[in-house]
């Protein structure tokens, strides 16, 4: 994206010095871009490599030899024989006073706020020994803005960064925030344009460093319905929550941890734990199913995907003309839920008012979308709450679990088995080449040669890319594809329409493992390693195809004989939203 | 020879308040030309004039708008700019937009009216080049400078009145060594006046029949913003802007002074950066307290030296630490409600 900060041009490299010590580094770089990269640490607050260096925080401050001012290092850039310093008197003066000054905006709520197991601002004032007491709250009196029951900014935890505009303006380009006022009246608001609306993709909240922008909680709810005798209360995990979660607690960034995140739901008291990648096999067949019905009947094309919430309230709001474009397909958590609340409640003779079902979600906007009245299935809401990956950590914390250590644990059965085609939703393009996947595969039928050999693979969806297009194959069909990673790149999309056959569009950067639940920090570096984990257990899994899932044959046949109930569970529609 | 050599033979420096070399900025514009010929270039005359206690840019443009208009059009020209725009105050543009309309007749000289609430910051070139870009009102980062990245990205001059006059001048082969002062304050003949740029402060006071014969410090280069002398150290040059504000010991109490500049700049803060909104904020809390806790005074002050992004951040220091070092650590007396030596020892 043009608004990210630029890679380093290739070139001569030049040699510099931070405290010390000497590292060679490619020109056109920032003082904490080398730093960061060479394992030197700088503080800092509003820097985030997703957006041009704002420097308003002066915290990330550094004494350059031979200069009579000081530097923020992360906008000055590198030049040879540069004698870089950030351990300084001065510098730790002025840095340590701005950390205070920042905190006193900010103070009043650590000990019942959710972000004090991770904190960047408590742990800087935490690490330099920052007096919290000689400023007072001047922000106790702030207002708190919510968007739905999805996102909030909270007004007495922000410390003015600007990250939020930067992620809804510059990043999304859906413009909803700005700054009003001057001075230390600034505030962020929602604007006051009736044409302009929030999306709840919470991009906000990801790339906010406090907790000003965050989700709205539902983990207290949660908590309590976990100690009702009366209900069943099960948890099920998105795609994404296993190859992000490790970050909470120090286990690097891809690693897979999905028997511990199983584990870790048990210990918090779930009775059954389900994979939301069971739902997303769902999904792909849905889809699949729905495209080459499209396809053969000249319905209407191109069709788009549906299961980032963001993208159909963005559709819903500023583009009704499209709805009939998008699939009717439900969401894989949905889809889930509908089959736990039907098939399973039947099969284990519960019924579905008992229970009661809690999703593990990258998402903010899930946390929406659970809400939607057409999604009632006999009068029963299929997911009762969401809560994101960060939640989830914090309730890890909260009950001292200890995450790293957790023994394995397999998902409940049927509903825990799937493909890798569904491990792959969590990333940009992974619903597309899941769909296409099977598609392919559905619209060969039979035949083996010629174009309808065996294809797993659709590189050319794949990757961080703000659009990704391909023409491919499925029968004997070519399909025109467009994968949008990150709502701020559809405009030309959107504007091109007939280019097209079939369109995924994804709101946040990277896809859902780039979601505004995910943990905190998200840059596109950790979003690769979060994806190529992804596309690593896609490629361990026996079952590639959504379609050879045993377990969805015999939910989706269970589901055939329930008559009008079909159609309840799978599919759904969308309204023209002011 | 071209402008730039005659400006640099000349030897002007710009007349906004920080005496920076006009020859080389107009340099940088052209360099900065050169090496991308895709850009186009734009002239920006700052007639602003936010500065309390600086009145000289009004009395040039009600007096002299040909030479100001004049400057601009030559800059026009050198530069084969785009357009030009007159950034003006609004009571400025009332009072003087029928001369200088006439004066700019068919040239690409367009007003551009500063805006009702942009306030002291409003006057600031990077919140210049944002008020006409149409976006928040307030500083850019630097660099880079607007002589590289000004508006929508290109190379842009920015000067001030007073500077586009000198350069109308020089073009001329008219230009003498002198410059505007204004003289305000408690004097009995207030007013601006063009006198040679080499004569001393106690001399312009005398010159102008200002020179005080009761107990005096004075401000030097603006109200808010300017550098405090007693009567004892006016032997230098008018620095900045040139403005000299004279102060009646009797007439004003410490805490009052010091007050009001805080005051000010907590006001007209953008809130941009850390040190000055919040810096601002806390200045203005501690002085209400009953118990001034100077050192925590001069740590806020100092950070904001250190690490404000703009001019208003980086100069807030000045008017108080003149203050005390030159004028109350001398007197000590009329001192309610601060502890004078605690005070002072803190500022050295």
């Amino acid at each position: 994206m043009s608004a990210r900060g630029g890679f380093a041009s290739g070139g001569k490299k030049i040699k510099i010095k931070i405290n010390g010590k000497e590292i060679n580094c490619l020109p056109d770089q920032t003082i904490l871009e080398v730093a960061l990269k060479n394992g030197i640490y700088i503080p800092s607050l509003c820097y985030h490599s997703d957006f041009k260096p704002k420097a308003n925080c002066r915290v990330c401050v550094v004494e350059v030899k031979g200069e009579k001012k000081l530097s923020m290092s992360c906008k000055r850039k590198v030049e040879p024989e540069m004698d870089i310093r950030t351990d300084t008197p001065r510098v730790k003066k002025t840095r340590n006073l701005n950390i205070e000054l920042i905190f006193a905006e900010h103070i009043g709520k650590c000990p019942t706020c959710v972000w004090n197991v991770n904190c960047k601002l408590l742990k800087l004032a935490e690490k330099y020994k920052i007096e919290t007491n000689r400023f007072s709250d001047r922000k106790k009196n702030r207002k708190t803005y919510k968007f739905a029951n999805a996102v909030e900014i909270d007004g007495t935890q922000c410390i003015d960064c600007r990250n939020c505009i930067d992620a809804c303006s510059v990043m999304q380009n859906i413009n909803y925030l700005e700054l009003k006022g001057k001075g230390s009246e600034q505030e962020i608001v929602p604007v006051k344009n009736k044409k302009i609306d929030c999306i709840y993709c919470g991009q906000c909240a990801v790339h906010c460093p406090v907790g000003a922008a965050q989700e709205q909680t539902q983990w207290e709810i949660v908590e309590k319905e976990l100690t009702n005798k009366k209900k069943i209360v099960v948890a099920q995990f998105a795609p994404s929550i296993r190859v992000s979660i490790g970050e909470e607690f120090n286990l690097g960034y891809g690693e897979i941890a999905t028997g511990q995140v199983i584990a870790g739901l048990k210990k918090l008291g779930f009775t059954h734990i389900f994979d939301v990648n069971f739902g997303a096999d769902i999904t792909t067949l849905v889809e699949a199913e729905e495209l080459l019905e499209r396809l053969k009947n000249k319905g209407v094309m191109p069709m788009m995907t549906s299961c980032c919430p963001a993208w159909v309230k963005y559709v819903e709001f500023y583009h009704p003309e499209l709805i009939p474009n998008l699939t009717t397909s439900r969401s894989p958590h949905i889809h889930s839920a509908g089959i736990i609340k039907t098939y399973w409640a039947d099969k284990m003779k519960i019924k579905p008012s008992d229970i009661v079902i809690v999703s593990v979600m990258p998402c903010t906007a899930k946390k929406f979308e659970a809400t939607r009245s057409e999604l009632k299935i006999k009068g029963n809401n299929p997911v009762d709450y969401v809560i994101t990956t960060r939640e989830f950590a914090y309730l890890l914390k909260k009950n001292q679990i200890d995450f790293a250590n957790l023994k394995d644990v397999k998902a409940d059965n049927p509903l825990g088995q799937y493909s890798g085609a569904a491990a792959i939703y969590g990333g940009s393009g992974g619903v597309m080449e899941s769909a296409l996947r099977s598609a392919h595969a559905m619209a060969c039928g039979s035949k083996k040669t010629g174009v309808c050999r065996d294809k797993i693979d659709f590189k050319e969806v794949r990757g961080l890319s703000d659009v990704k297009e391909a023409v491919v194959d499925v029968g004997d069909k070519k399909l025109r594809v467009a994968v949008v990673n990150g709502i701020g790149n559809i405009e030309p999309i959107i504007k091109n329409l007939n280019k097209y056959d079939y369109i995924e569009v994804m709101a946040c950067p990277g896809g859902c493992i780039g979601g505004g639940g995910q943990p905190i920090p998200t840059t596109d570096e950790i979003r690769a390693k979060r994806i190529a984990a992804l596309y690593k257990l896609d490629k361990s899994k026996k079952l590639r195809k959504a379609h050879d899932n045993p377990a969805v044959k015999e939910s989706l046949s269970w589901l055939k004989k329930q008559g009008k109930l079909e159609h309840k569970v799978l599919h759904t529609k969308y309204k023209k939203r002011k | 020879m071209n402008i730039i050599e005659k400006i640099k033979k000349a030897g002007l420096v710009g007349r906004g308040g920080a005496c920076f070399p006009t020859a080389d900025k107009w340099s940088a514009v052209a360099k900065n030309l050169a090496r991308n010929n895709k850009k186009k270039s734009y002239i920006v005359c700052n007639a602003a004039e936010g500065e309390p206690g600086v009145k000289k840019d009004g009395y040039i443009i009600e007096n002299f708008s040909e030479q100001v208009i004049d400057g601009i059009k030559i800059g026009l020209n050198f530069f084969k700019a785009e357009k030009a725009y007159i950034y003006i105050n609004h009571k400025y543009y009332k009072k003087y937009k029928r001369q200088l309309t006439k004066a700019i007749g068919k040239a690409p000289i367009e007003f551009f009216i500063k805006p009702v609430n942009s306030g002291y910051i409003g006057g600031e070139e990077g919140s210049i080049l944002n008020a006409i870009e149409g976006k928040r009102i307030e500083p850019r980062l630097r660099p880079p400078f607007p002589t590289e990245k000004g508006l929508w990205g290109n190379p842009t001059l920015v000067n001030n009145v007073e500077t586009f006059y000198n350069i109308s001048l020089v073009n001329a082969g008219k230009f003498e060594a002198k410059r505007f002062y204004t003289v305000n304050g408690d004097c009995l003949h207030a007013g601006v006046f063009c006198l040679a740029d080499n004569l001393k402060i106690n001399e312009i006071l005398k010159e102008t029949n200002n020179y005080p014969n009761f107990s005096f410090f004075v401000q030097v280069g603006g109200d808010m913003s300017g550098e405090v002398l007693n009567s004892k150290q006016l032997e230098g040059l008018a620095s900045g802007s040139g403005s000299i504000t004279v102060y009646s010991s009797k007439k004003y109490k410490p805490y009052n002074l010091i007050k009001n500049w805080l005051d000010f700049f907590l006001n007209e803060s953008c809130g941009q950066c850390t040190p000055c909104r919040e810096g601002t904020y806390r200045l203005a809390e501690v002085l209400k307290s009953p118990d001034i806790d100077w050192q925590l005074v001069v740590e806020l002050l100092d950070n904001l030296d250190e690490t404000a992004i703009c001019g208003l951040g980086c100069v807030i220091s000045v008017p108080i630490r003149s203050y005390v070092n030159n004028v109350l650590s001398k007197e000590g007396d009329n001192w309610p409600k601060m502890k004078p030596k605690e005070a002072c020892e803190c500022f050295k």
